[in-house]
C-alpha cells in the first residue's frame, strides 16, 4: 500500500525524513548546575554560565550523557566511544553565547534503526542517521511589548537530544507512527517526557518529492512542528506545494519553512542570507568525551523491556493479536497495567476490558493511565467475581460504572447492592414459568418453529429477575421448559 | 623601601613584625598616586578596599594565621573577573561590565591572604604586543633607553599594566593571562620574571576569554622565587573549568634552590632565526654557558615546526576569539548602541565597542570559519598545531627543558611597529609555540641591550613539570645577577 | 585566496560587524595582508595528521546532575543594558 500524490504530470513520490529535537530528562542543564524545571518566573533558573557571562566556561553534566547513551542503546544504536562537542556559531537573542555547543562531526551516538507499525498491519525500518546532545536555547517573547521583544533564558542550556532519521518516510502515515514509536521509546527509557505540546520534543520536519526512480529533488525543512498530527498535515500540505511547483515548470528551492496549522499550508521563513554558514568547530573548552566500554554495557544491561520485545512477548505469552498487544505496549504504564489485570487470569478477557471498557473510562473521564479511575487490581477482582460465577457479565458492567463512581472495591459494590447472580434453580423455574405463562402465544409460535424468539424468553426472564440470573442456568431451563 | 622589596622579603617582614600590610599597602597606594598618572598601568585603583584587605591581614598576622600570600599586594590584570570591581579586558564592550563574580585564580590569591591594589590596563582583550590596542590608553613602560630618555616605550603587552605596575614598584607582583606570550613578552621588555605555566595548571574559570585552548593566567614577579610562591596560590585544579587538570601542586619554592647539575638543556635549533638582533643571540649563548657552567649538559635540539608557529596562532586564537567574543553582543551586560531592529543593534554595538586590532582578528577568525574555508585555513593550522606538539615531546625526549630567547627584540617605542599587523605579531615568534602545545615557559630577566633596556630569556619545559622550570630560572637568575632598575618607580626618579 | 569587497562585507555581516563603505578598501587589505602571511602554512605536510582541537591533553570530566546554580534573577539582570521586569529587552524580532 504504497502513498502516493496524484498530479497532472503524473505519480509523485514522497520522501520525508525527521529531526526530532528531545528534551532530556535531568535536574540540571546540559552544561551548568542550573534547574531544568518548567513554568518558573523569567531568568531565575539561570546561571552565569546559562546567560554566557564573561570567563564562564561549561562542564557536562554526566547524567545527560547517561541519557543519550541509554537513549541510542533503545535505538540499537551504535555508541561511539569518542565523541565531541563543537560550537554552531550564530547571533540570536535568546542564544546568549552566540554559539550553540552541539555536537557535528562526532555525536555521542550513531546509526540504529526503529521498526514502524502501520494500520494494515505491515511494519518498516526507519534507519536512524545520529542521536547528538545539544544545548537548548532560550525563549523569546514577541507579543508582550509595542517595540520590544523580551527575553527569558530559562530553558538557555538545557539538554537536548538531536535524533535523526534517515529519509526513509515514504508517508504522512509513516512519519506518525515514527513519532509515535520513538516517543513510546523515550518514555519507556524516562529520557524525554515525549510531550510535543510542551515543546518537550519538537520535529523538523525534511520534505522533497520525486517521481519514481529518480534520484532525491531539493528537500525543504519545516521547522518546530510541534504535534504528530500537525506533522503528517504539514508533510501533506508541502509535498502537495512541491509537487505543484515542479509541474508548473518551477523549482522548489531549499529553504526553511513554517507550518501554519490554522491555514494547514507552509511558508516561507523570513529568509536570512547567512544562517547557512554555521562555522562548527570543536569547543575548545571542551575536551573530547570518552566513554568507558564496561559503562556503556552496564547502561545495556538496564535497559528496561522495550515496547518491540515487550509486543512480542505479549502476543507469545498471553496469545493476544498483534493489534491488541500494540495498543497495549504503547505506554509503559499500560502495560504494566495490564499485566497486573491478566496476571493468574484469562488474558485475552483481560486484555478486552483493558482495551475496551477501560480505555472508554479513560476518555470519559479524562485520566490518564498513571492516575486511573480503576486500578488494576480493583479491575482484576472485577474479572475474578465474573470468573467464579458471582457476577455475570451483563452486572460487570454495572459494577464497573459503580467503581469509577464511587471509588469502593467490586466485591464491595456487589453485596451492597445485591447484584450477586441468583444460581437457585427454583428461582429461575419459577421465572420462566411466569414468563412463559404471561405469554403463551409466543410459547406457541417458538414451537410451532419461530426459533429466533428464544432470545426473547431469555431477555424477559433476565429483566424479570433484573439482570442477576445465571445466563446458562436461564438457557438452560427454558430449553428444557420450551422443548415442552 | 618597601615597595622595593620581594615577596618573599615582604612576607618574612610580615610575618616578624618589621611593618604591617597595612603600612605595605599604602606604601604602594602613594606610590600608585605618584607614578600612575604618567604609567597608566592601573585602569582602576582600589584603594578603600586594599585598605580593608590590609587591615584584615594584619588582623591574621596577629592571630597568627598567616597564610602563602597575607598582606601581600597584588595588582590584577583587568582580564580577571573580580566581584564587584569593574572589569573591563581594556575594552569600550565591558565599559560598565560589574562582575557578580570573582574568577578562580583571583580567589585564590585572596584565599591566601592577598591585598588586590587594583585592576590593570591591558590590550584590548588581550589582543596585542604593546599594550597600544586598550581602549583606555597607552602604558608607559618605566625603562628608559640610555640614550634617549625622552622617548615613550611600550611594556610590550597584552599584560603591559601589570608588567609596568611591578617593573615601577606598584605592586609586589601581578596577574597576567599569556595567550600568544603575553606574559613572558612584556616580562622580558620590563625586566621581569613572567611565568605561563602548563594549560590546565591555573583555571581559566572567571577570566575573560580570548582563545580558549591558548589563554593562559599565570604571575608577574620581580624574582624567579617570587614566580614559583605566587604561582604555587592561583594554580589547582577547578572542577568549573573542563580544561583544569587535576593534578597535585608541588612546592615550587623548593624547586628554585635545587641545582641544574645534571640537567640536559635543549637548544632548539629552528631559534636561531634570520635578522635576529646580535645582542640577543649573545645573551642566549650566555645563557647556555651559566647553565653549563652551573652542571647542566647542553644538547642541540630540533623544533622543525616551530617557524609555523606564529601562521597556525594567527589562524586558531582568531578563529576561538570570533566565536568567544559573539557573546559582547549589547543585550545582558556591557555596553548598547542601539539600533532600529536587533541586527542593527548588534552591528553597532560591536563596531562601537571593539577597537580596530579586536575587529580585525575577529573578521579572521570568522572567514578561516567559514564555509569553504575552513579546511584551508583553520583544519590545517590545527594539523600544523599537532606537529609543533610532537616537535616538543620528542625534544623532551631527549632534554628536560629549552632555552630560548623569550623576544626578538627589547622593547619598542610606542607607535613603533604599527604600520602593519603582522610586524606587531612577530613579537611572539619565541612564545607562541608553548601555547600552541600547551608546555610550561618562563621569561627570566638576563641582560640589557646596548640602551640598557632589559633582556630575557625563556625557559620552556615538559608539561606539569614546572619544578623542573623553576629550578633551572632560578640558575640563570642566580648567574645573572640581573639588578638593574627601571627609570620610573617609587621613590626613584619621576 | 584573496577577499574581495563583497566577501570582506559579508565576513563582517557575518559576525555582525557594522563597516562602513569607506572602511571596506583598508579591511580588504588588512585581512588579505594577515591571509597571505598565514599561506606560509601551505608549506607544511600534513598529510595523515590528526589536527589537535584543543590545549588540554585529557578525556573530559563530568559533573553530577544536581541543581546548584540559578535563582538570582537581580544578577543575571543587574548588567543588562535594557530590561522590562525580569526579562532582557532588545528591539522587537519580527520571524
Ligand atoms: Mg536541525
Ligand atoms: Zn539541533
Amino acid at each position: 500500500m504504497s502513498y502516493t500524490i496524484q498530479g497532472r504530470t503524473g505519480e509523485w513520490e514522497l520522501v520525508v525524513g525527521l529531526e526530532v529535537h528531545a528534551q532530556v530528562i535531568s535536574q540540571a542543564k546540559l552544561f551548568s548546575g542550573a534547574p531544568t524545571a518548567f513554568g518558573a518566573e523569567p531568568n531565575s533558573q539561570v546561571s552565569f554560565v546559562d546567560a554566557a557571562f564573561p570567563g564562564m566556561l561549561p562542564v557536562l553534566n554526566r547524567f545527560c550523557v547517561e541519557q543519550a547513551v541509554r537513549t541510542g542503546l533503545g535505538l540499537q544504536a551504535r555508541i561511539n566511544p569518542v565523541s565531541r562537542f563543537d560550537r554552531k556559531n550564530y547571533f540570536y537573542a535568546d542564544l546568549p553565547p552566540g554559539y550553540q555547543i552541539s555536537q557535528y562531526e562526532h555525536p555521542i551516538v550513531g546509526t540504529g534503526s526503529i521498526e514502524i507499525e502501520l494500520a494494515d498491519g505491515s511494519t518498516r525500518e526507519i534507519g536512524v542517521t545520529r542521536l547528538h546532545l545539544e544545548q537548548d536555547a532560550g525563549k523569546s517573547i514577541h507579543d508582550q511589548h509595542p517595540t520590544k521583544s523580551l527575553i527569558d533564558l530559562n530553558r538557555a542550556g538545557v539538554a537536548l537530544m538531536e535524533i535523526v532519521s534517515e529519509p526513509d518516510i515514504r508517508s504522512p502515515e509513516e512519519a506518525g507512527a515514527y513519532l509515535r514509536k520513538l516517543r513510546s521509546i523515550l518514555r519507556y527509557l524516562g529520557t524525554c517526557d515525549g510531550n510535543m505540546e510542551e515543546g518537550s520534543m519538537r520535529a523538523d520536519v525534511n520534505v522533497s518529492v520525486r517521481k519514481h526512480g529518480e534520484p532525491y529533488r531539493t528537500r525543504c525543512e519545516v521547522k518546530n512542528v510541534n504535534s504528530v498530527r500537525f506533522v503528517m498535515q504539514a508533510i501533506e500540505a508541502e509535498a502537495a506545494r512541491q509537487v505543484a511547483v515542479w509541474e508548473d515548470g518551477g523549482a522548489v528551492m531549499q529553504e526553511t519553512r513554517l507550518f501554519d496549522p490554522g491555514r494547514g499550508e507552509t511558508r516561507s521563513m523570513r529568509s536570512k542570507e547567512d544562517a547557512h554558514d554555521y562555522r562548527y568547530f570543536p569547543d575548545p573548552d571542551l575536551p573530547l568525551l570518552v566513554l568507558d566500554e564496561a559503562w556503556i554495557e552496564t547502561l545495556r544491561d538496564s535497559l528496561p523491556e522495550l515496547p518491540d520485545a515487550k509486543k512480542a512477548r505479549f502476543m507469545q505469552e498471553y496469545g493476544l493479536s498483534a493489534y491488541d498487544a500494540g495498543v497495549l505496549v504503547a505506554e509503559q504504564a499500560t502495560a504494566l497495567f495490564y499485566e497486573t489485570v491478566a496476571r493468574g487470569r484469562d488474558p485475552k478477557i483481560a486484555a478486552n476490558w483493558v482495551t475496551g471498557d477501560f480505555f472508554a473510562a479513560l476518555n470519559r473521564t479524562g485520566r490518564g493511565i498513571e492516575d486511573p479511575p480503576v486500578s488494576a487490581v480493583a479491575l482484576g477482582q472485577l474479572l475474578d467475581l465474573m470468573a467464579d460465577g458471582t457476577i455475570n457479565g451483563r452486572i460487570a458492567k454495572d459494577v464497573f460504572e459503580a467503581m469509577i463512581e464511587t471509588g469502593k472495591d467490586p466485591g464491595a459494590i456487589v453485596a451492597e447492592k445485591g447484584l450477586r447472580q441468583v444460581t437457585d434453580t427454583g428461582a429461575i423455574d419459577a421465572a420462566v414459568d411466569a414468563i412463559l405463562a404471561a405469554n403463551a402465544d409466543k410459547v406457541a409460535e417458538y414451537r410451532g418453529g419461530k426459533d429466533k424468539l428464544f432470545g426473547f424468553f431469555v431477555g424477559q426472564t433476565m429483566k424479570a429477575m433484573a439482570g442477576k440470573g445465571n445466563p446458562a442456568l436461564i438457557n438452560e431451563t427454558l430449553k428444557r421448559k420450551l422443548a415442552g | 623601601m618597601l615597595t622595593d622589596l620581594t615577596i618573599e622579603q615582604a612576607r618574612a617582614g610580615l610575618r616578624a613584625g618589621d611593618f604591617t600590610a597595612v603600612e605595605l599597602t599604602m606604601a604602594h597606594l602613594h606610590a600608585i598616586e605618584v607614578l600612575n598618572p604618567r604609567l597608566n598601568a592601573y585602569l582602576d585603583v582600589r584603594h578603600d578596599r586594599a585598605l580593608d584587605q590590609a587591615r584584615a591581614a594584619d588582623a591574621a598576622l596577629a592571630a597568627g594565621d598567616a597564610r602563602a600570600l597575607t598582606g601581600i599586594p597584588l595588582a590584577i590584570k583587568d582580564l580577571f573577573c573580580t566581584a564587584g570591581v569593574r572589569t573591563t579586558a581594556g575594552s569600550k564592550i565591558l565599559e560598565p561590565f560589574v562582575p557578580p563574580y570573582e574568577s578562580t585564580v583571583t580567589a585564590n590569591l585572596l584565599r591566601d591572604g592577598a591585598v588586590f591594589l587594583g585592576k590593570t590596563n591591558m590590550d584590548e582583550f588581550a589582543m596585542g604586543s604593546s599594550n597600544m590596542t586598550s581602549a583606555y590608553g597607552p602604558v608607559e613602560n618605566p625603562w628608559k633607553r640610555r640614550q634617549d630618555e625622552s622617548a615613550v616605550l611600550v611594556p610590550g603587552g597584552s599584560s603591559g599594566g601589570s608588567a609596568a605596575a611591578v617593573a615601577a614598584r606598584l605592586a609586589l607582583g601581578a596577574t597576567g593571562t599569556d595567550t600568544g606570550g603575553s606574559i613572558r613578552q612584556p616580562a622580558s621588555f620590563c625586566g621581569l620574571v613572567g611565568v605561563k605555566p602548563t594549560y590546565g595548571r591555573c583555571s581559566r574559570w572567571g577570566v575573560v576569554a580570548f582563545a580558549s585552548s591558548l589563554d593562559h593566567p599565570g604571575p608577574f614577579a620581580r624574582t624567579v622565587r617570587d614566580g614559583a610562591i605566587l604561582l604555587g596560590s592561583m594554580a589547582g585544579h577547578d572542577p568549573k573549568d573542563s580544561t583544569s587538570a587535576d593534578v597535585p601542586v608541588p612546592d615550587w619554592e623548593a624547586a628554585c634552590t635545587r641545582s641544574v647539575q645534571g640537567l640536559r638543556i635543549g637548544v632548539p635549533r629552528e631559534y636561531r632565526m634570520d635578522g635576529m638582533p646580535s645582542e640577543i643571540d649573545a645573551l642566549w649563548r650566555q645563557g647556555l654557558d651559566w647553565l653549563r657552567d652551573a652542571g647542566a649538559e647542553i644538547v642541540e635540539v630540533s623544533l622543525p615546526h616551530t617557524k609555523y608557529g606564529l601562521a597556525a596562532y594567527y589562524v586558531v586564537a582568531p578563529a576561538e576569539a570570533s566565536s568567544n567574543l559573539a557573546r559582547y553582543d549589547g543585550v545582558r551586560f556591557g555596553a548598547r548602541t542601539d539600533g532600529a531592529e536587533l541586527r542593527d543593534l548588534y552591528e553597532r554595538t560591536r563596531a562601537n565597542g571593539f577597537g580596530s586590532e579586536v575587529r580585525r582578528r575577529i573578521m579572521i577568525g570568522t572567514y578561516v570559519l567559514s564555509a569553504g574555508y575552513y579546511d584551508a585555513y583553520y583544519l590545517r593550522a590545527q594539523k600544523v598545531r599537532a606537529l609543533i606538539l610532537q616537535d616538543f615531546t620528542e625534544a623532551f625526549g631527549r632534554v628536560d627543558a629549552l632555552l630560548t630567547p623569550t623576544a626578538p627584540s627589547a622593547a619598542f617605542g610606542q607607535g613603533e611597529k604599527m604600520d602593519d599587523p603582522i610586524t606587531m605579531y612577530l613579537n611572539d615568534v619565541f612564545t607562541v609555540p608553548a601555547n600552541l602545545a600547551g608546555v610550561p615557559g618562563i621569561s627570566v630577566p638576563a641582560g640589557l641591550d646596548p640602551n640598557g633596556l632589559p633582556l630575557g630569556l625563556q625557559v620552556l619545559a615538559k608539561p606539569f613539570d614546572e619544578a623542573t622550570m623553576f629550578t633551572v630560572a632560578a640558575a640563570l637568575e642566580r648567574a645573572a645577577g640581573f639588578d638593574a632598575l627601571p627609570t620610573l618607580r617609587a621613590g626613584g626618579e619621576g | 585566496m584573496s577577499l574581495d569587497p563583497a566577501t570582506v562585507r559579508r565576513i563582517a555581516s557575518l559576525a555582525r560587524i557594522r563597516v562602513e563603505e569607506a572602511e571596506v578598501a583598508t579591511l580588504q587589505n588588512e585581512l588579505n595582508g594577515i591571509l597571505a602571511w598565514i599561506e606560509q602554512l601551505n608549506e607544511v605536510n600534513v598529510d595523515g595528521v590528526t589536527p589537535l582541537t584543543g590545549g588540554a591533553q585529557m578525556a573530559l570530566k563530568l559533573r553530577e546532575d544536581v541543581v546548584t546554580d540559578g535563582g538570582y534573577p537581580d544578577q543575571v539582570l543587574g548588567n543588562a543594558p535594557d530590561r522590562i521586569g525580569d526579562f532582557y529587552a532588545v528591539p522587537k524580532v519580527v520571524e
